[in-house]
Protein backbone atom coordinates (compact mmCIF):
# COMPACT_ATOMS: atom_id res chain seq x y z
CA UNK A 1 0.00 0.00 0.00
CA UNK A 2 2.76 2.57 1.11
CA UNK A 3 4.35 1.70 -2.46
CA UNK A 4 1.40 2.67 -4.25
CA UNK A 5 1.04 5.94 -2.79
CA UNK A 6 4.61 5.95 -3.21
CA UNK A 7 4.56 5.18 -6.81
CA UNK A 8 1.95 7.76 -7.47
CA UNK A 9 3.30 10.57 -5.52
CA UNK A 10 6.46 10.07 -6.89
CA UNK A 11 5.17 10.00 -10.44
CA UNK A 12 3.56 13.39 -9.56
CA UNK A 13 6.30 15.22 -8.56
CA UNK A 14 8.28 14.57 -11.45
CA UNK A 15 5.90 15.31 -13.74
CA UNK A 16 5.08 18.42 -12.29
CA UNK A 17 8.73 19.06 -11.59
CA UNK A 18 8.89 18.78 -15.55
CA UNK A 19 5.91 20.94 -16.31
CA UNK A 20 7.99 23.60 -13.91
CA UNK A 21 10.55 23.87 -16.65
CA UNK A 22 8.70 22.89 -19.65
CA UNK A 23 5.69 25.17 -19.58
CA UNK A 24 6.63 29.03 -20.98
CA UNK A 25 4.22 31.20 -18.87
CA UNK A 26 5.79 31.65 -15.61
CA UNK A 27 2.71 31.70 -13.86
CA UNK A 28 2.08 28.28 -14.72
CA UNK A 29 5.37 27.56 -13.71
CA UNK A 30 4.80 28.64 -10.51
CA UNK A 31 1.24 26.74 -10.21
CA UNK A 32 3.34 23.18 -11.25
CA UNK A 33 5.95 24.60 -8.55
CA UNK A 34 2.83 24.66 -5.96
CA UNK A 35 1.96 20.96 -6.96
CA UNK A 36 5.77 19.47 -6.62
CA UNK A 37 6.15 20.90 -3.49
CA UNK A 38 2.40 19.55 -2.24
CA UNK A 39 3.54 16.16 -3.47
CA UNK A 40 7.02 16.42 -1.85
CA UNK A 41 5.07 17.04 1.69
CA UNK A 42 3.29 13.43 1.01
CA UNK A 43 6.28 12.03 0.18
CA UNK A 44 7.46 13.12 3.43
CA UNK A 45 4.31 11.62 5.10
CA UNK A 46 5.22 8.50 4.07
CA UNK A 47 8.85 8.95 5.78
CA UNK A 48 6.71 9.57 8.97
CA UNK A 49 8.23 13.06 8.93
CA UNK A 50 4.19 14.47 9.54
CA UNK A 51 6.19 17.99 11.27
CA UNK A 52 7.75 18.62 7.93
CA UNK A 53 5.00 17.94 5.89
CA UNK A 54 3.18 20.08 7.55
CA UNK A 55 5.64 22.92 7.49
CA UNK A 56 6.48 22.16 3.58
CA UNK A 57 2.97 23.28 2.37
CA UNK A 58 2.71 26.31 5.38
CA UNK A 59 6.30 28.06 3.93
CA UNK A 60 7.57 26.52 0.91
CA UNK A 61 3.47 26.13 -0.84
CA UNK A 62 2.54 28.70 1.02
CA UNK A 63 5.09 31.69 1.88
CA UNK A 64 7.72 30.87 -0.54
CA UNK A 65 4.84 30.74 -3.32
CA UNK A 66 3.45 33.94 -2.36
CA UNK A 67 7.32 35.27 -3.08
CA UNK A 68 7.61 33.93 -6.35
CA UNK A 69 4.59 34.86 -7.57
CA UNK A 70 5.72 38.45 -6.57
CA UNK A 71 8.59 38.24 -8.26
CA UNK A 72 7.20 36.89 -11.73
CA UNK A 73 4.67 40.04 -11.51
CA UNK A 74 7.28 42.09 -10.54
CA UNK A 75 9.64 41.58 -13.82
CA UNK A 76 6.57 40.59 -15.62
CA UNK A 77 7.22 39.37 -19.06
CA UNK A 78 3.80 40.47 -21.37
CA UNK A 79 4.20 37.67 -24.53
CA UNK A 80 6.01 39.82 -27.12
CA UNK A 81 9.08 39.96 -24.77
CA UNK A 82 9.58 36.66 -23.78
CA UNK A 83 12.07 35.73 -26.85
CA UNK A 84 13.82 32.61 -25.85
CA UNK A 85 16.97 33.84 -26.06
CA UNK A 86 19.39 30.94 -26.59
CA UNK A 87 23.38 30.52 -26.49
CA UNK A 88 25.32 28.23 -29.01
CA UNK A 89 26.48 26.19 -25.95
CA UNK A 90 23.58 26.02 -24.40
CA UNK A 91 22.14 22.71 -25.43
CA UNK A 92 25.73 21.06 -25.68
CA UNK A 93 26.83 22.31 -21.88
CA UNK A 94 22.72 21.08 -20.71
CA UNK A 95 23.23 17.48 -22.04
CA UNK A 96 26.75 16.89 -20.75
CA UNK A 97 25.50 17.99 -17.33
CA UNK A 98 22.48 15.64 -17.49
CA UNK A 99 24.58 13.32 -18.83
CA UNK A 100 27.24 13.26 -15.65
CA UNK A 101 24.19 13.17 -13.24
CA UNK A 102 22.63 10.50 -14.91
CA UNK A 103 26.22 8.61 -15.01
CA UNK A 104 26.05 9.50 -11.02
CA UNK A 105 22.49 8.22 -10.50
CA UNK A 106 23.57 5.30 -12.38
CA UNK A 107 26.75 4.37 -10.63
CA UNK A 108 24.96 4.61 -7.40
CA UNK A 109 21.82 2.38 -8.78
CA UNK A 110 24.83 -0.17 -10.55
CA UNK A 111 26.42 -0.74 -6.91
CA UNK A 112 23.36 -1.29 -5.03
CA UNK A 113 24.10 1.29 -2.10
CA UNK A 114 20.41 2.47 -2.09
CA UNK A 115 20.13 2.74 1.70
CA UNK A 116 22.25 4.76 4.18
CA UNK A 117 22.59 3.27 7.95
CA UNK A 118 19.67 3.37 9.72
CA UNK A 119 19.93 6.14 11.83
CA UNK A 120 18.85 5.69 15.65
CA UNK A 121 15.59 7.85 15.69
CA UNK A 122 13.39 5.07 14.50
CA UNK A 123 9.82 5.81 12.93
CA UNK A 124 8.38 3.93 16.15
CA UNK A 125 10.28 5.87 18.93
CA UNK A 126 10.02 9.34 17.66
CA UNK A 127 6.02 8.34 17.14
CA UNK A 128 6.16 7.18 20.95
CA UNK A 129 7.23 11.01 21.59
CA UNK A 130 5.32 12.72 18.89
CA UNK A 131 6.96 14.33 15.62
CA UNK A 132 7.06 17.90 16.43
CA UNK A 133 8.05 16.90 20.24
CA UNK A 134 10.89 14.96 19.04
CA UNK A 135 12.03 17.68 16.60
CA UNK A 136 11.51 20.56 19.33
CA UNK A 137 13.57 18.75 21.95
CA UNK A 138 16.83 18.63 19.41
CA UNK A 139 16.20 21.72 17.70
CA UNK A 140 16.47 22.93 21.19
CA UNK A 141 18.71 21.88 22.77
CA UNK A 142 21.86 20.11 20.41
CA UNK A 143 21.09 22.79 17.90
CA UNK A 144 20.32 25.74 19.63
CA UNK A 145 23.07 27.38 18.13
CA UNK A 146 22.14 26.86 14.63
CA UNK A 147 18.47 27.87 15.39
CA UNK A 148 19.56 31.33 16.89
CA UNK A 149 21.95 31.89 13.57
CA UNK A 150 18.48 30.96 11.97
CA UNK A 151 17.59 34.36 12.97
CA UNK A 152 20.76 36.13 11.96
CA UNK A 153 19.89 34.91 8.54
CA UNK A 154 15.83 36.06 8.45
CA UNK A 155 16.85 39.23 9.70
CA UNK A 156 19.31 39.66 6.91
CA UNK A 157 16.76 39.17 4.44
CA UNK A 158 14.55 41.33 5.58
CA UNK A 159 17.49 44.25 5.50
CA UNK A 160 18.53 42.80 2.06
CA UNK A 161 15.05 42.76 0.88
CA UNK A 162 14.53 46.47 2.16
CA UNK A 163 17.90 47.95 1.27
CA UNK A 164 17.21 46.65 -2.60
CA UNK A 165 14.00 48.12 -2.86
CA UNK A 166 13.71 51.21 -0.98
CA UNK A 167 14.45 54.61 -2.89
CA UNK A 168 15.82 56.38 0.09
CA UNK A 169 16.85 54.84 2.94
CA UNK B 1 1.76 6.81 10.96
CA UNK B 2 1.21 7.48 7.25
CA UNK B 3 -2.45 5.66 7.17
CA UNK B 4 -3.75 8.84 9.48
CA UNK B 5 -3.35 10.74 6.55
CA UNK B 6 -5.29 8.94 4.44
CA UNK B 7 -8.46 11.14 4.89
CA UNK B 8 -6.49 13.90 4.16
CA UNK B 9 -5.68 12.39 0.85
CA UNK B 10 -9.47 11.08 0.58
CA UNK B 11 -10.30 15.34 0.86
CA UNK B 12 -7.44 16.47 -1.56
CA UNK B 13 -8.98 13.62 -4.06
CA UNK B 14 -12.40 15.36 -3.59
CA UNK B 15 -11.21 18.60 -3.34
CA UNK B 16 -9.56 18.25 -6.97
CA UNK B 17 -12.00 16.02 -8.65
CA UNK B 18 -15.05 18.08 -7.74
CA UNK B 19 -14.13 21.19 -9.73
CA UNK B 20 -12.65 18.85 -12.49
CA UNK B 21 -15.89 17.55 -12.94
CA UNK B 22 -17.74 20.76 -12.91
CA UNK B 23 -15.52 22.62 -15.33
CA UNK B 24 -15.31 19.67 -17.42
CA UNK B 25 -19.14 18.60 -17.59
CA UNK B 26 -19.88 22.52 -18.03
CA UNK B 27 -17.87 22.79 -20.84
CA UNK B 28 -19.46 19.99 -22.73
CA UNK B 29 -23.11 20.23 -21.25
CA UNK B 30 -22.83 24.24 -21.61
CA UNK B 31 -23.65 25.97 -25.13
CA UNK B 32 -20.66 28.26 -26.59
CA UNK B 33 -21.35 31.44 -28.42
CA UNK B 34 -18.71 33.60 -27.66
CA UNK B 35 -18.88 37.55 -29.13
CA UNK B 36 -16.05 40.01 -28.42
CA UNK B 37 -18.13 41.70 -25.39
CA UNK B 38 -18.26 38.38 -23.96
CA UNK B 39 -14.45 37.54 -24.48
CA UNK B 40 -13.66 40.84 -22.83
CA UNK B 41 -11.73 41.10 -19.26
CA UNK B 42 -14.67 41.33 -17.07
CA UNK B 43 -13.94 44.33 -14.80
CA UNK B 44 -17.27 45.02 -12.39
CA UNK B 45 -18.67 46.14 -15.06
CA UNK B 46 -16.32 48.79 -16.30
CA UNK B 47 -14.52 48.86 -19.80
CA UNK B 48 -10.86 47.77 -19.14
CA UNK B 49 -8.43 50.38 -19.93
CA UNK B 50 -4.58 49.20 -20.74
CA UNK B 51 -3.34 45.82 -20.63
CA UNK B 52 -4.00 43.71 -17.38
CA UNK B 53 -0.71 42.67 -17.07
CA UNK B 54 1.08 45.57 -15.75
CA UNK B 55 3.82 45.77 -13.22
CA UNK B 56 3.44 45.65 -9.78
CA UNK B 57 4.80 47.59 -7.51
CA UNK B 58 7.62 46.59 -5.49
CA UNK B 59 6.16 46.92 -2.39
CA UNK B 60 4.30 44.22 -2.80
CA UNK B 61 7.74 42.21 -2.82
CA UNK B 62 8.56 43.95 0.49
CA UNK B 63 5.71 43.20 2.11
CA UNK B 64 5.56 39.30 1.07
CA UNK B 65 8.97 39.35 2.44
CA UNK B 66 8.04 40.46 5.63
CA UNK B 67 5.39 38.27 5.41
CA UNK B 68 7.96 34.94 4.59
CA UNK B 69 10.46 35.95 7.60
CA UNK B 70 7.88 36.07 10.39
CA UNK B 71 6.05 33.22 9.11
CA UNK B 72 9.17 31.25 9.72
CA UNK B 73 9.44 32.89 13.22
CA UNK B 74 5.78 30.97 13.65
CA UNK B 75 6.79 27.83 12.62
CA UNK B 76 9.46 27.77 15.28
CA UNK B 77 7.30 28.73 17.74
CA UNK B 78 5.05 25.33 17.24
CA UNK B 79 7.89 23.13 18.08
CA UNK B 80 9.01 25.40 21.21
CA UNK B 81 5.67 25.49 22.57
CA UNK B 82 5.23 21.66 22.51
CA UNK B 83 8.29 21.62 25.09
CA UNK B 84 8.71 24.60 26.29
CA UNK B 85 7.65 23.48 30.04
CA UNK B 86 10.68 21.01 29.65
CA UNK B 87 13.24 23.39 28.80
CA UNK B 88 12.34 25.90 31.59
CA UNK B 89 13.86 28.98 31.63
CA UNK B 90 16.58 28.19 28.77
CA UNK B 91 13.82 27.73 26.46
CA UNK B 92 12.48 30.93 27.20
CA UNK B 93 15.78 32.82 27.08
CA UNK B 94 16.69 31.19 23.80
CA UNK B 95 13.29 31.89 22.32
CA UNK B 96 13.46 35.14 23.87
CA UNK B 97 16.57 36.14 21.91
CA UNK B 98 15.49 34.80 19.06
CA UNK B 99 12.21 36.74 19.37
CA UNK B 100 14.52 39.93 19.77
CA UNK B 101 16.75 39.60 17.00
CA UNK B 102 13.61 39.21 14.84
CA UNK B 103 12.29 42.19 16.49
CA UNK B 104 14.64 44.06 15.88
CA UNK B 105 14.53 43.03 12.07
CA UNK B 106 10.85 44.87 12.17
CA UNK B 107 12.06 47.98 13.97
CA UNK B 108 14.44 48.08 10.97
CA UNK B 109 11.90 47.73 8.77
CA UNK B 110 9.18 50.19 10.81
CA UNK B 111 12.04 52.87 10.62
CA UNK B 112 12.59 52.94 7.57
CA UNK B 113 8.59 53.70 6.45
CA UNK B 114 8.32 49.75 4.96
CA UNK B 115 5.12 49.25 6.92
CA UNK B 116 3.57 52.44 5.79
CA UNK B 117 2.02 53.05 2.20
CA UNK B 118 3.06 55.94 0.43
Amino acid sequence: MTLFFFLLIAIVTVISAILVIVLRNPIHSALSLVLTFFSIAGLYILLNAQFIAAIQVIVYAGAIMVLFLFVIMLLNLEKEKRVSEKHPLQKAFGVSIALFLLGGIGSIVATGVLYGNMGTETAAKVSAVGNTKAIAGLLFTDWVLPFEITSILLIAAIVGAIVLTKKEL
Amino acid sequence: MPSDYFPVFVFLLIAVGFPVMIIALSSIVGPRKPSPEKLMPYECGVDPIGSARKRLSVKFYIVAMLFVVFDIEAIFLYPWAVIFKDLGVFGVVEMGLFIVILFVGLIYAWKKGVLEWE
